[in-house]
């Protein structure tokens, strides 16, 4: 579904990409880990157009998103998580996911009412705006508001960043539930042990390329590359 | 204080201009980030496109409709073709390029109409009287209020009431995340600026009666309009429609009671208010 080849991508003139490859297929949670500052982040942006890769190559189901722009990238279906969530601050709960509805993408898949029904709290705050949220809700708003979307692909960005370890767990529940959904889901995660219950495959970044592809055991057997390229 | 109702009338009409002016410019500011210097060049291009229209038809409201239309097209070009090319450069290059043009618009407004003032009049029934507060006053100077408000309620309609507002608020709060959920947030941009070119271009038609038509023209507003949309807070509607009203009534009972200081008096708000509230009065975040 999604293919990533080679990919280079800079900010000036630091080179952070520097050769990054992955694959997706469809219907898998995949979790990408890696250090501060190895470009996790970078990589989610490139897929989505936000940063543009100078070389290489990004097939999402056939199609070529290099040199797309974001909502050009968003309107074949993925969607995006980013890191600090970025919930429009002035804007209510109700009217954030109104924001997630694309133009002309009405499949009958993810509608407010299934939203509210998935995340109740976020029906008990439909009126509150975004800025107001707490840290657990603002993550639940993030991801249902791109999946009003009705998404094939969601990229989500450290989900449980800062989170208490309760509301840790219930958003990677709910992660896993969108992906029984349908949805292919790649997630970056700085909590290897969390990620571990719910993801199918991992791969593991250093300085701007991957060191590590491989499913939960071999992640556990590759005791040397944890050690070297995770915190422990 | 027999005057009071004049200077109170008076101070609404330019509340009313002032914030037709602004209202573009903190929009454009709260969305692109970018402080237009050419916005009142703008504006005066409205102002000196109707004087040529009215000299041609005579037809007041025929400007008024065609005028805001131009400077749409014009407003879209300049997004277009240079304001977004020069974005990936940074705000400082696009804060010269809004600043080159204003610049360069004014030396063209010179070269085609004369560095020196036209009289503009409305005529026909604008140009009449009425009686409010016990006084006679100029009907042209309400009919200017008027046409500030029923934009400002269309304005907050739009941005309240529609789904198209609530993607240009979104745009305000992050336009990059916007984009990212499937938005053309380039198009909207364009949209937006042609939009802010068109009111200032509309607001220019307004004036030109009401002040004189002259290339100084656009300065003498853009530093009226530049401390409402500080005092307002950058990028709130409704701090706009506040702020232009104090200014307007500050600059009018300024005149009245402090005639030599009533330009210090806008400085002096600015100054309070920004040691208050740095944000401004409905200024959000920084
Ligand atoms: N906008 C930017 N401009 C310049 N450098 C940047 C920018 N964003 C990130 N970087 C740098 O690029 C490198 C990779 O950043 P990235 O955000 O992709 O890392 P990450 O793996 O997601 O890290 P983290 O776990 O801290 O989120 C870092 O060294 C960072 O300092
Ligand atoms: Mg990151």
């Amino acid at each position: 579904m999604l293919e990533v080849k080679d990919i280079h991508s800079f900010y000036g003139k630091s080179h952070i990409l520097q050769g990054v490859s992955m694959a997706l297929k469809e219907g898998e949670l995949v979790c990408l880990l890696g250090r501060n500052g190895v470009g996790k982040s970078t990589t989610l942006k490139s897929i989505m157009g936000l940063v543009k890769p100078s070389e290489g190559s990004i097939r999402f189901n056939e199609q070529e998103l290099i040199g797309k722009r974001p909502y050009e990238v968003a309107r074949l279906g993925v969607g995006y998580v980013p890191e600090d969530r970025r919930i429009f601050r002035s804007l209510t709960v109700h009217e954030n996911l109104l924001m997630g509805i694309r133009n002309g993408a009405k499949k009958g898949g993810w509608t407010i009412e299934r939203v509210y029904e998935q995340f109740p709290q976020l029906k008990q705050r439909r009126e509150n705006k975004g800025g107001h949220l707490s840290g657990g809700e603002q993550q639940m708003l993030t991801v249902a508001r791109t999946l009003m979307g009705d998404p094939k692909l969601i990229l989500v960005d450290e989900p449980t960043e800062g989170l208490a370890p309760l509301i840790v767990k219930e958003v990677l529940e709910m992660l896993a539930a969108v992906r029984s959904s349908g949805v292919t889901v790649l997630m970056v995660e700085q909590n290897f042990k969390a990620s571990i219950k719910v993801a199918d495959r991992f791969y593991i970044m250093g300085k701007g390329h991957m060191v590590f592809d491989g499913d939960t055991e071999a992640l556990l057997a590759a005791e040397e590359i944890r050690r070297n390229y995770l915190e422990v | 204080m027999s005057d009071f109702p004049v200077f109170f009338l008076h101070g609404l009409a330019y509340g009313g201009l002032l914030f037709l002016v602004s209202a573009g410019l903190t929009l454009v500011f709260g969305m692109m980030n970018v402080l237009n210097f050419a916005h009142a060049a703008m504006y005066m291009l409205g102002a000196y496109f109707s004087y040529t229209i009215l000299r041609m038809t005579g037809q007041f409201w025929l400007s008024l409709m065609i005028c805001p239309l131009l400077l749409f097209v014009i407003g879209a070009v300049i997004e277009r073709f240079l304001l977004r090319r020069v974005h990936v450069f940074g705000h400082v290059h696009e804060l010269l390029l809004t600043f080159g043009l204003a610049y360069i618009i004014t030396e063209v407004v010179k070269w085609v109409w004369g560095n020196f003032p036209l009289a503009v009049n409305v005529g026909g029934f604008l140009g009449g009287t009425v009686e409010i507060f016990g006084i006679t006053y100029p009907l042209y100077r309400i009919f200017i209020f008027a046409s500030a408000a029923l934009v400002g309620i269309m304005m907050a309609l739009i941005l309240y009431r529609t789904r198209l507002g609530i993607i240009l608020r979104a745009a305000v709060n992050d336009s990059e995340m916007v984009n990212a959920l499937g938005f053309n947030v380039p198009l909207v941009f364009m949209g937006v600026f042609a939009f802010g070119a068109a009111l200032s271009g509309f607001a220019g038609v307004i004036a030109g009666p009401l002040l004189s038509t002259y290339p100084g023209m656009a300065n003498e507003i853009l530093i009226d309009a530049f401390v409402v949309i500080v005092v307002g807070g950058f990028g709130s509607l409704g701090g706009a429609v506040v702020a232009s009203l104090i200014i307007g009534e500050l600059q009018s009972f300024g005149v009245l009671l402090f005639p030599k200081l009533s330009l210090a008096l806008v400085y002096l708000l600015m100054s309070v208010v920004l040691i208050i509230k740095p944000s401004g009065l409905f200024g959000e975040k920084q």
